[in-house]
């Protein structure tokens, strides 16, 4: 391993989040002399463990963990640096309005609810949705190509796309082509009969995007989320010990255990440019760090609107910066209880798993209409969780944690969220009232963050978990923007390895890695 | 077979507009070809009608914006009669009196634009110039077959490489630009140029007409280029009214179709059509009547076709679980008005010929989109979007001098409603939500109101056959586009049934009076005959 | 500013300018062609006339369409450097500079002249509406930028009398401004912003005025230089001086890359023989990147001048590289019978490596004589630019006449 001078690395990492903790680590374990820095008091990004009341914590950011691939999990030796699971392969249950509720175990056998002909077309579907993630998933798993160069891996790249299409066979692939543009809605209609499995399989679709499930393109968000949880492995949804923070400082472990200097509560400033390349970045307090290379694991406007500078790049380039889409849509929901709550319709056993409010598709859909206005919906969707029924470490003996993604929160309501987010929390909790009799009674504390919560929360313009809507438009080789879409940007030495990029968010760490083997393939060591 | 009928070359069931292209196209081909129409006027949505005294309604389609001048010319469609005669821009009135209109002169558009906002004004230059770098990629692919990516056939590798070898040419740049614009919703796409409201709320009312998307949908930015496409043809008088309503257009086919030795029989619905072998042998009537012939060329939409007019037993079961779930949805509802003379409307200036184009009525995306959040909902909008034109102000075929019929589109308007069937109250009702909805911008719009024809997607389905009254024969989603319209494996104008071919907007590349489909279908059923068109 | 500007645009889209009301009344051809949205002169009397007071008297040219910009703050410098291909630091104050400025292909958006008018506070005119541009580029920078171009109207007074009658009508120390110096008069009690600049080749200024003053100053310009020959002329002449000059013209020579619809029509300016202009010796600019690798790469087609054999204008003829007229490798951009310089000139697009200096290629020249069309392969030879560039446009202090 390289040896750093005092302040002169072969790589600057800013962020400590999951991706770039990947990087880094990658980086590191490849013989690079890598330093992370991050704005942040510690490790984590959005995947952090905070006390949000007195002796309740919980996973503030992302609070389940179903994208990272095992083999990286692996690779990085996470286990041997701490990282253990309270839970693995958690089934979920779908509520229903009249206390009824459809289980989903985890790989999704049909079980409770279900009705005989959602049951019998069940495996076709899950077959093929399954071949279909197959392919995707080794699409997230590289760099994307770029269109119209003479460059041979771009070429073979692209052919292999193609080739994998092709592999699937003349029916599945017909059948891809076909639905992968489509509405989650329509399709889910044509297969389904049951609202709360169509509801449910809607809201796996739709979490974390700016869409309803009418949306053309929520087919693609469902299949990647698929993908990704193809790609990680025979363990989706899982829940570590002590909340996803304990997956980061995992993470942070395997990075200094191969010699990654981590630097917590150190904003950047600014990225150093000279001779048109990046050569390091100065932080908040003044001090210069030098290095061959910089990653930014940003979100792609911090990055290149505030830490480099619209200076040191093109207009065309700019614009395309600031065109793209960073208004999360998801808000976070974090309840301190005194008891086990018990929800309608629903077995204990089933609490340590995940929860879904989404009725129907039909319900979700009007879920959505409201943000569109900048107005949130009187009947939110929800993913809930109950950490504590995994992992009691979280709270005091006895009592728990509720932890929920709100669907849908706009990022700047018309009247402003000082004014807004009493009444929406009001709204969530009558929600969550009809399906847990007696919840509202039990509740010692309540945090609502709001888009703009987690956007100061986690410096994320628009709050975003993916630092950017995961759409059509914003996917694969256009994502984060034409220019920096293979992790390298237009200043030399200067790279992007943060949810920005392909494949996005998702505590995944897939752009980490990429990004980290981009940079070891580019030869373009200084 | 009833030894009564004539046995055709080829039968075409349903007279619309393309249905009779291809018509044309093959009998000009040496074919003897006959088109059976159900009802006793030819058009299908392409149509003239005189309900209410000398007043010409085109009561469904109304402008003439996309058929495709290669067709116009190669059928003579002008020495037939087909005169299309272009209008002056277009205006969106607002709610606060204020309004945004469209002019032909680039710097009369500058400066209106420029009264809401300076700089898109500017900006509008740039949004030209993407869409119509689109335009200029699309346009050769809409009179080509589209190829079946799953085929290792030699005609459709080839056709892929040269879509590819289309699309390597434009640059890198420009196919992110490609790829995010087709993809895009009109509502992002718009807001890459425009900051003021109506200006974009204006562009948008294009992305919406008779689909089942809102603005914000992704997928609706490419339609955007529909207002283009006559412009991009470099021929004028392409985009504008066909003079004496869109009856011209089908009555012009008509006598091309004559000239070749073709025929129409009106009134003559298809009860089903005939297959034997596995092959198309002809139709039967609801008459009874049977009418041989060699080929069938269904101009219905895919679920009429294959649900309604042919026993299940001769299709695969994949086939037909596949023509169930595409999706034709009503969403556009018309009404047709006769009025006793030009209704003022104080938002346009006087003397503006905008007055003279498509007139909205809307202030921003929001509106329309909450309009769509109604359609939704199973109601008809309750702010609903309108494209009125009033045609009589430049063809004075279409009303008595002085009198002037108004053509008025409405997007959103179910096919169901979620309170049960349309009745006669309910489509009353429907009227009277535009007429208000017109009469805020016009004073004295409703008081000229001599007689008024409302048609809801229910109605249009009855009248003209259109399953929905969907004016697309299917939704121009990514899902039903190119190589998936109408089923995949199937976009290629040819049917599991051999000898039988489909010719509507049910095929690629659909929408609109294009003709397209139609031209498209007649090459696939003449190259499979041997012969050269 | 004149009354009709009343009538509404969808009626009479065109503006005025200011002067139009003297415009009109010398024109004797009504012969106007519209110019980035206003009405402008194309021919007064006959623009050969025009053209010769252009090299042997003076004339004035309403140049009021010009699009301005301000572009003021702090951050306007940084700003425009990282616009323009120019190293803009090195603009002193009081000075004028020819600008392009180019998109992220390095393709060129504009030409245009910057005028530095203080520390922050900057004017950009430009042929054609770069607004959406010019904020696209402004992201991140803490500058001011907006159009100002009808609150200030423009005259262009060009040739070789023109010091002497600007002395006459009372600009006060005008023989000491330099070539692209610009200053401040003060004149019969209004400011006139007066630059050494132009689109002539020739001795000659701009006047930058307030509306209001426009006529008073049209007036009493032309008593002062009714001895001197000063006469007011229309694009056409203007057109041929500029060809001799050298100049390009937009949408004549080049599209803007921000304009072009198909593909391979954008031109670098080191393709537009503007290489002089694109400096890379200072910080960032949009377009740097790809200009430089274009350098390293060498051009495969340059825009350079071209003597055609014979007395026939090369308009719009294809060239050649042999007589046969079988390997075509250019075409003609603008082409003149230059008066002053008795050579047949053009400016031309030419693909590597026929555009060396000294090269000949051959032009394909079409003409209608008396309705039959005759076809001249005629010889060409790459020269130097400007094909007209007398001593008098530097001279400081110039002569009188």
């Amino acid at each position: 391993m390289a040896t750093p001078s005092s302040n002169q690395y072969d790589v600057i990492v800013i962020g400590a989040g999951h991706n770039g903790l990947v990087c880094a680590a990658t980086l590191a374990r490849a013989g690079r002399s890598v330093l992370v820095v991050e704005a942040a008091d510690q490790v984590g990004g959005m995947a952090v463990t905070r006390e949000f009341a007195p002796g309740y914590r919980v996973s503030s950011g992302a609070h389940l963990l179903h994208q990272m691939p095992l083999a990286l999990m692996r690779e990085l030796n996470l286990s041997g640096h701490g990282l253990e699971f309270a839970a693995t392969s958690l089934a979920t249950t779908a509520l229903g309005d009249e206390g009824t509720g459809l289980a989903l175990a985890c790989g999704g056998t049909p079980g409770a609810g279900w009705t005989a002909r959602d049951a019998a077309a069940w495996p076709a579907w899950q077959g093929r949705l399954a071949r279909f993630a197959r392919l995707l998933h080794t699409l997230l798993a590289a760099p994307p190509p770029r269109l119209g160069t003479e460059a041979w891996t771009d070429k073979v790249a692209l052919a292999k796309v193609g080739l994998r299409l092709r592999l699937l066979g003349r029916r599945d692939m017909r059948e891809f082509l076909r639905i992968v543009g489509m509405n989650a809605y329509d399709l889910l209609e044509d297969e389904f009969e049951s609202s709360l499995l169509k509801g449910a399989l809607g809201l796996d679709a739709v979490l974390g995007t700016n869409f309803g499930p009418r949306a053309p393109g929520t087919v693609l968000t469902l299949l990647y989320r698929l993908a990704a949880e193809s790609a990680a492995g025979p363990m989706p949804l899982a829940l570590p010990r002590g909340g996803l923070g304990a997956l980061s400082l995992a993470l942070a472990r395997a990075a200094t255990a191969a010699g990654a200097a981590i630097r917590t509560a150190s904003p950047v400033e600014r990225i150093l440019v000279a001779d048109d390349r990046a050569t390091g970045v100065v932080l908040a307090s003044g001090e210069t760090i030098g290095a061959g290379r910089v990653v930014s694991s940003a979100d792609v406007k911090t990055t290149f609107l505030k830490l480099l500078g619209p200076e040191h790049l093109d207009t065309g380039f700019v614009r395309r910066v600031d065109h793209v889409r960073t208004s999360g849509l998801a808000a976070k929901l974090h309840l301190a209880l005194d008891r086990l709550p018990g929800f309608r319709g629903t077995a204990p056993a089933a609490l340590g798993g995940r929860l879904v409010v989404s009725p129907s598709l039909d319900y979700l859909e009007r879920a959505f209409n409201p943000s569109k206005y900048g107005e949130w919906p009187s009947s939110p969707a929800l993913e809930i969780t109950l950490p504590t029924v995994s992992d009691p470490s979280l709270a005091p003996a006895g009592h728990h944690v509720l932890s929920a993604i709100v669907q849908y929160a706009p990022y700047a309501p018309k009247a402003g969220w000082a004014a807004e987010k009493r009444p929406f929390l009001e709204a969530i909790l009558a929600r969550l009232e009809a399906y847990a009799p007696g919840l509202r009674n039990s509740i010692v504390a309540s945090e609502l963050s709001t888009p703009e919560d987690l956007e100061r929360e986690f410096r994320v313009p628009g709050g975003h978990w993916h630092h950017g809507d995961l759409a059509f438009d914003q996917f694969y080789m256009v994502r984060p923007v034409p220019g920096a879409s293979q992790y390298a940007t237009p200043l030399q030495g200067l790279y992007l390895c943060g949810a920005s990029c392909h494949p996005g968010g998702g505590v995944m760490g897939l752009a980490g890695l990429n990004a980290a083997r981009r940079m070891l393939d580019a030869g373009d060591t200084p | 077979m009833a030894a009564t009928a004539k046995r055709h070359d080829v039968i075409v069931v349903g007279a619309g507009h393309n249905g009779l292209v291809a018509a044309c196209y093959l009998a000009r081909a040496g074919l003897d070809v006959l088109v059976v129409e159900r009802n006793d006027y030819i058009g299908g949505a392409a149509v003239s009608r005189q309900l209410y005294e000398d007043f010409t309604y085109s009561n469904c389609s109304y402008v003439c914006s996309l058929l495709r001048p290669e067709i116009m010319r190669t059928l003579e469609l002008p020495r037939y009669g087909l005169q299309i005669i272009p209008y002056d821009g277009g205006c969106t009135m607002m709610r606060d009196g204020n309004h945004l209109a469209l002019y032909d002169n680039h710097d009369a558009l500058r400066r209106e634009i420029a009264r809401h906002s300076k700089r898109d004004a500017e900006a509008y230059d740039r949004y030209s110039r993407d869409v119509i770098r689109q335009c200029k990629f699309i346009r050769p692919l809409l009179l080509r077959e589209p190829p079946d990516p799953t085929s290792f056939k030699p005609r459709d590798i080839t056709e892929l490489l040269y879509i590819g070898q289309r699309f390597h040419r434009m640059g890198e740049e420009r196919m992110y630009d490609t790829l995010r614009f087709w993809t895009m919703s009109a509502a992002d796409f718009l807001d890459e140029y425009f900051e003021s409201e109506i200006v974009k709320a204006h562009f948008a009312g294009s992305s919406i007409i008779g689909t089942a998307l809102g603005p914000r949908s992704p997928g609706s930015a490419y339609v955007l280029l529909h207002h283009y496409m006559g412009d991009i043809d470099e021929t004028v008088g392409a985009w504008g009214f066909a003079r004496g309503g869109m009856g011209s257009v089908t009555a012009s086919l008509t006598k091309s179709l004559q000239a070749s030795g073709g025929a129409v029989r009106t009134g003559a619905p298809v009860e089903r059509i005939l297959v034997r072998n596995g092959r198309s042998c002809g139709v039967a009537l609801a008459s009874g009547e049977e009418i041989g012939a060699k080929i069938v060329v269904s101009n219905m939409d895919v679920k009429r076709t294959f649900l309604d007019s042919m026993d299940a037993e001769h299709l695969p079961e994949d086939f037909v679980k596949a023509v169930r779930r595409f999706k034709i949805r009503g969403s556009s509802g018309k009404l047709n008005i006769a009025l006793d003379g030009l209704p003022t409307f104080p938002a346009i200036p006087k003397g503006s010929p905008a007055i003279r184009g498509d007139l909205h009525i809307t202030d921003t995306i929001e509106m329309m989109e909450r309009a769509y959040d109604d359609w939704k909902d199973g109601r008809w909008s309750q702010a609903p979007y309108v494209d009125m034109l009033m045609p009589s102000q430049i063809d004075p075929t279409m009303a008595a001098d002085g009198k002037h019929y108004m053509s008025v589109f409405v997007q959103y308007c179910p096919y169901e409603l979620a309170d049960g069937p349309w009745t006669d109250a309910k489509r009353a009702a429907f009227g009277e939500t535009v007429v208000q909805a017109i009469e805020r911008q016009s004073p004295d719009f409703r008081s000229l109101i001599r007689h008024m024809e409302v048609r809801t997607p229910w109605d249009i389905e009855r009248e003209v056959g259109l399953t929905e009254g969907n004016i697309f024969q299917g939704e121009l989603t990514m899902d039903q586009l190119l190589f998936n319209r109408p089923v995949p494996g199937y976009a290629q104008y040819r049917t599991p049934v051999k000898g039988l071919y489909l010719s509507g907007s049910s095929t690629h590349p659909g929408g609109g009076v294009m003709g397209a489909p139609g031209a498209n279908c007649a090459r696939r059923v003449l190259a499979d005959l041997g012969r050269s068109a | 500013m004149s009354t009709e500007h009343s009538v509404p645009h969808f009626l009479k889209p065109l503006l005025e300018t200011p002067f139009h009301a003297r415009a009109r009344a010398l024109s004797q051809h009504d012969s106007y062609v519209p110019w980035a949205g206003y009405t402008t002169v194309d021919v007064f009397t006959s623009a050969e006339q025009e053209y010769f007071a252009i090299r042997n008297a003076s004339t004035l040219y309403d140049i009021t369409p010009m699009v301005k910009y301000r572009v003021a703050g702090p951050d306007a410098e940084r700003y425009l450097n990282h616009l323009v291909t120019r190293d803009v630091r090195k603009l002193r104050v009081g000075r004028v500079s020819y600008v392009v400025w180019c998109n992220d292909d390095g393709h060129i958006i504009d030409d245009g002249t910057l005028f530095r008018l203080g520390p922050n506070d900057f004017r950009v005119c430009t042929a054609e509406r770069q607004l959406d541009w010019l904020l696209d580029s402004a992201i991140g920078f803490d500058v001011v930028v907006e159009e100002v171009t009808e609150d200030i109207a423009a005259l262009s007074m060009q040739g070789p009398t023109s010091c002497y009658i600007l002395k006459r009508f009372g600009l006060e120390g005008i023989e000491t401004l330099k070539p692209f110096e610009l200053r401040d008069f003060t004149v019969r009690g209004g400011t006139i912003m007066v630059s050494r600049t132009g689109f002539t080749g020739d001795l000659g200024y701009e006047l930058w005025m307030h509306p209001e003053h426009a006529l008073t100053t049209w007036d009493e310009l032309m008593s002062a230089g009714q001895t001197r020959g000063l006469r007011a002329i229309g694009s056409q002449a203007l057109n041929m001086a500029r060809i001799e000059a050298g100049f390009l013209m937009p949408n004549v020579d080049f599209v803007s890359a921000e304009h072009t619809v198909r593909i391979g029509r954008d031109r670098t300016p080191l393709e537009l023989g503007l290489g002089w202009l694109v400096e890379f010796d200072k910080p960032h600019y949009t377009g740097r990147r790809a200009l430089l690798a274009q350098q390293r790469r060498g051009l495969s087609r340059l825009l350079v001048g071209i003597d055609v054999e014979g007395n026939k204008p090369a308009h719009n003829a294809l060239l050649y590289r042999d007589r046969d007229g079988n390997h075509e490798v250019g075409s003609v951009m603008s082409a003149l019978w230059s008066p002053t310089c008795k050579r047949n000139l053009a400016l031309a697009i030419i693909d590597a490596p026929h555009h060396a200096m000294g090269s000949t290629v051959w032009a394909d020249i079409y003409l209608n004589r008396e309705l039959v069309w005759e076809r001249r392969m005629v010889a060409a030879r790459v020269v130097e630019r400007p094909f007209f560039a007398p001593d008098r446009r530097r001279l400081t202090p110039p002569a009188d006449r």
